[in-house]
């Protein structure tokens, strides 16, 4: 596909991406080094509770892809190719979730849903059955992942050439077999990248399966660090999570097939063909207003209703500017930092595709689904031992958040730099530009939005990020994240409410400009 | 050039509150205790004695895996834990305080060898929903909680220290068999399962649960959100190991150049300022563990608190077997 392929890539730009896959692999170092230091690894691998929790963990991750891939596809299908009514609004209300932690979507859901919950309240009933497990679990995960997965269907659906879809509707293909023959294919990278987002999410995540009370792997470390004070078994199970990983990441290799993404035609892009939905709209009305209700008005209606007890109870607020000010700013330098570790392996990946600079690329998810925890100790590691001025610096807090969500910011890099005929490059080229003039001059700018859409996930996911926040922050840098956590784990929910709520509402207008502003998705139309 | 000059403010502006560093200046503590209910002890401290302070503030184990992984190069001075535990994990790095210190305390509330003391004590208790028990009709031993009566009925935290450190205390003094026919009893009668301790007071409160195995003073937290709710807490016979009392403590890292400041803070911890905190401040009625202060109305004094005959100091030890039963016995996998 590419017209790089064969060519050698320049050096620099080999270095570059090196050098940032070999900081990104720093967790797994750590953990290797753990695990060899404490010598118990085959007795723990040997151990059936140790497969119980991976086919636990497994089963979970699953459960969160197809319901997440079950909700995302089609509202993203609605919201782009329908007469659906207020498409904007659920287009925008459809991606909200994204800002919720999912330790605080699950902290409502159980609020709400709970054997005591409001609800039960509501209803009038002693109580509910117990949600927690598997089911709870599998729908607090999805109410904070299914957003990769729209956004990212959204992004294609927007993009696809429409005349595709004309030359095989004009050579006679009914529209249920053009969806399946020529759209399906075409949105199949972007669901599959959705889908592991979602899963190495799923895989790393504590909250969520601590509040449920569901056993996984991730749970199961935090348990051995926080009851054994032995920390080899924890790596162990850390790497076989790390082992997971590598697992998804061949799916989704398999899976993703790289056709030609890009225009070749020339001219401007044209709007995409508008699908009438006629009597299936109040269904199509009703599925988006379910998603809506389930996964954003009841957690924020939860934190509102919390938040008028504590007001009723006259506890003290304070508006949390200075924590809001904090996880602003470090998540503004994560996303920013990130991208642009992001763009080098990109570039390499998609521009020189070679053995070497497909496994650099793949090398660089493998430590997204460790659990924050993890990431965090292993800095703690390195950098107290080898890099002591940096050490509980804003400087190192940074770097934890690239290396926890830079696959999130390449996503976007990498999905723009799909779209972006290499034509314009060889163009470049063939004006007497060098490859890295060609680069900053040409290519960059045309992938502008997909690097800004990768920036704004990886903005989202470090304001939400709790674990490495505690142990790296400088001391006394309060985020609202942190604030959070401060209040709820003296139970003091109402007064907890208002960060969180501050926290939505700051990230809604970053999630705002990926989910409406067309221009901010349709990369290479320039 | 725009972006690069605002990045730079960023930076600025963000690095400019504690910036610290390991420059000597003020003394450096990690916290495993919540700020909610300590920070002002530290304003007092710096007050009182004119040291700066900066706290980290985390979980008590994930601070002490931190310290462990930092080593040797732990800016941290003084660690203050909630739990024995966290604290004997990282004892060899922790260095052995003054005898004019480890005096004030009890010794069942100190580390055999004084590298670390207990700062305030805290009872294992059942707490029950007052609108579906009354005092009378709660267990005064843990091991009357097998009986079939109680299924549904009880709230635990098997992945919570706490709850751990009691099942230790158990096979300390009960025996390791009793401890696992006991666990097996006990699942029987299908436990509700919680995080930690303030789920399982607030399940109380809301009646999802009839009673619970928890710390005496996550009552009064759960009382500070919900003024009405309809819980109490009823302390268990002595000896019992329901009846666990353990201590938060504090430890001066042997890593640290200012041990001559931390130490003064576990002075100040320790003087009629620092334990009176818990009775006249704090929220959460904590045990003061120097003698002669009196704990706040309306809690047994200290000394009637009985245990089970278990050293703190062995819980570290001990605790890997402790796990492995909980394991064994379904509780954690």
């Amino acid at each position: 596909m590419s017209r790089g392929a064969g060519t050698r890539a320049p050096l620099p730009l080999a270095l570059a991406a090196g050098i940032v896959v070999a900081a990104l692999l720093l967790p797994l170092a750590y953990l290797v080094i753990r695990v060899v230091g404490g010598g118990r690894a085959l007795e723990i691998l040997g151990e059936a509770s140790t497969w119980r929790l991976v086919w636990n963990t497994v089963l979970l991750a699953i459960g969160v892809v197809a319901a997440s891939v079950l909700v995302g596809v089609p509202l993203a299908w609605l919201v782009t190719r329908t007469d659906l009514p207020a498409r904007r609004v659920w287009s925008t209300a459809g991606a909200l979730p994204l800002v919720i932690p999912s330790y605080v979507a699950a902290f409502c859901l159980l609020g709400f849903f709970g054997e005591r919950g409001l609800l039960a309240d509501a209803l009038g009933v002693e109580h509910l059955p117990d949600v927690r497990g598997y089911w709870g679990a599998l729908v607090a995960l999805t109410l904070a992942t299914y957003p990769y997965v729209f956004l990212l269907t959204q992004a294609a659906l927007r993009n696809l050439d429409p005349s595709l879809e004309e030359v095989a509707r004009g050579l006679g293909t009914s529209g249920r077999r053009t969806y399946i023959r020529v759209i399906a294919p075409a949105l199949r990278p972007a669901v599959g990248l959705g889908a592991l987002l979602v899963a190495l999410y799923t895989l790393s995540d504590f909250g969520v399966v601590s509040l449920m009370n569901y056993d996984t792997l991730t749970r199961a470390i935090y348990v051995q660090y926080k009851s054994l004070f032995d920390r080899a078994p924890a790596a162990t199970l850390a790497l076989l999570l790390a082992a997971l990983t590598a697992v998804a990441l061949v799916i989704e290799y398999r899976t993703r097939r790289r056709g030609r993404l890009y225009r070749t035609g020339p001219g401007a892009q044209r709007p995409q063909p508008i699908v009438r939905l006629g009597r299936w709209k109040a269904p199509a009305l009703a599925f988006c207003a379910a998603v809506v209700g389930l996964f954003l008005i009841l957690p924020a209606g939860v934190l509102g209703y919390w938040l008028a007890r504590g007001i009723a109870n006259e506890r003290e607020f304070q508006m949390p500017w200075r924590e809001a000010f904090h996880s602003l700013g470090a998540s503004g330098l994560a996303a920013g930092a990130a991208v642009l570790a992001a763009l080098p392996v990109a570039l390499l990946a998609l521009r020189y595709p070679s053995r070497t600079s497909n496994m650099l690329e793949r090398l660089s998810y493998a430590g997204n689904a460790l659990p924050g925890l993890v990431i965090a100790l292993s800095l703690v590691f390195f950098a107290a031992r080898y890099a002591s001025p940096v050490y509980q610096t804003l400087a190192l807090l940074v770097f934890a958040y690239v290396v926890r969500f830079f696959p999130q910011g390449l996503s976007g890099v990498e999905s723009a730099l799909e779209r972006v005929s290499p034509r314009y490059e060889e163009a470049a080229r063939g004006l007497g530009r060098g490859p890295l003039q060609t680069i900053a001059l040409v290519t960059v700018p045309l992938v502008r939005s997909g690097v800004l859409a990768g920036a704004a996930l990886v903005f989202l996911s470090a304001m939400k990020e709790l674990p490495a926040t505690l142990l790296l922050r400088p001391i006394g840098f309060e985020t609202l994240a942190t604030e959070i956590w401060k209040l709820t784990q003296v139970g003091a929910y109402s007064r907890a409410a208002l960060p969180a709520l501050v926290l939505i509402a700051v990230s809604a207008p970053v999630l705002y400009l990926i989910s409406s502003n067309r221009r901010f998705e349709s990369g290479g139309s320039g | 050039m725009k972006v690069i000059a605002g990045i730079v403010f960023l930076v600025a502006a963000l690095a400019a509150p504690g910036c610290g560093g390991d420059d000597g200046g003020p003394l450096t503590i990690y916290s495993g205790r919540e700020e909610e209910l300590v920070a002002p002890l530290f304003d007092m401290f710096s007050e009182e004695t004119g040291i700066e302070v900066e706290v980290r503030y985390g979980d008590s184990a994930e601070l002490a895996a931190t310290i462990a992984e930092e080593g040797g190069n732990s800016p941290a001075d003084l660690f203050w834990a909630q739990d024995p535990g966290s604290l004997g994990s990282i004892e060899s790095q922790l260095s052995e305080l003054p005898q004019e210190i480890l005096d004030q305390i009890e010794e069942r509330f100190r580390d055999s060898e004084g590298r670390w003391v207990g700062t305030s004590g805290r009872s294992r208790v059942i707490v029950y929903n007052t609108e579906a028990l009354s005092e009378n009709d709660v267990p005064d031993s843990v091991f009357d909680l097998t009986d079939p009566k109680w299924e549904g009925r009880i709230g635990i935290a098997p992945t919570n220290a706490s709850f751990q450190a009691f099942v230790t205390a158990m096979r300390l003094s009960a025996g390791d068999e009793r401890t696992r026919q006991w666990l097996l009893d006990l699942k029987k009668n299908d436990p509700k399962e919680y995080e930690k301790n303030t789920p399982i007071v607030e399940a109380a409160a809301d009646g999802e649960i009839d009673l619970g195995l928890v710390n005496h003073y996550y009552l009064y937290l759960v009382k500070e959100e919900q003024p009405d709710a309809p819980i109490a807490n009823h302390f268990l016979a002595a000896g019992d190991p329901g009846a666990l009392v353990s201590a938060a403590g504090a430890g001066v890292l042997e890593s640290s150049d200012q041990s001559d400041d931390a130490e003064r803070f576990v002075e100040f911890l320790l003087s009629e300022v620092g334990q009176r905190f818990y009775v006249e401040a704090a929220e959460e009625a904590e045990y003061p563990l120097v003698e002669g202060i009196e704990p706040k109305k309306g809690l047994p004094p200290l000394a009637t608190l009985q245990g089970p005959d278990v050293d703190l100091t062995s819980f570290g030890a001990a605790h890997e077997a402790t796990i492995e039963l909980l394991r064994e016995t379904g509780f954690l996998t």
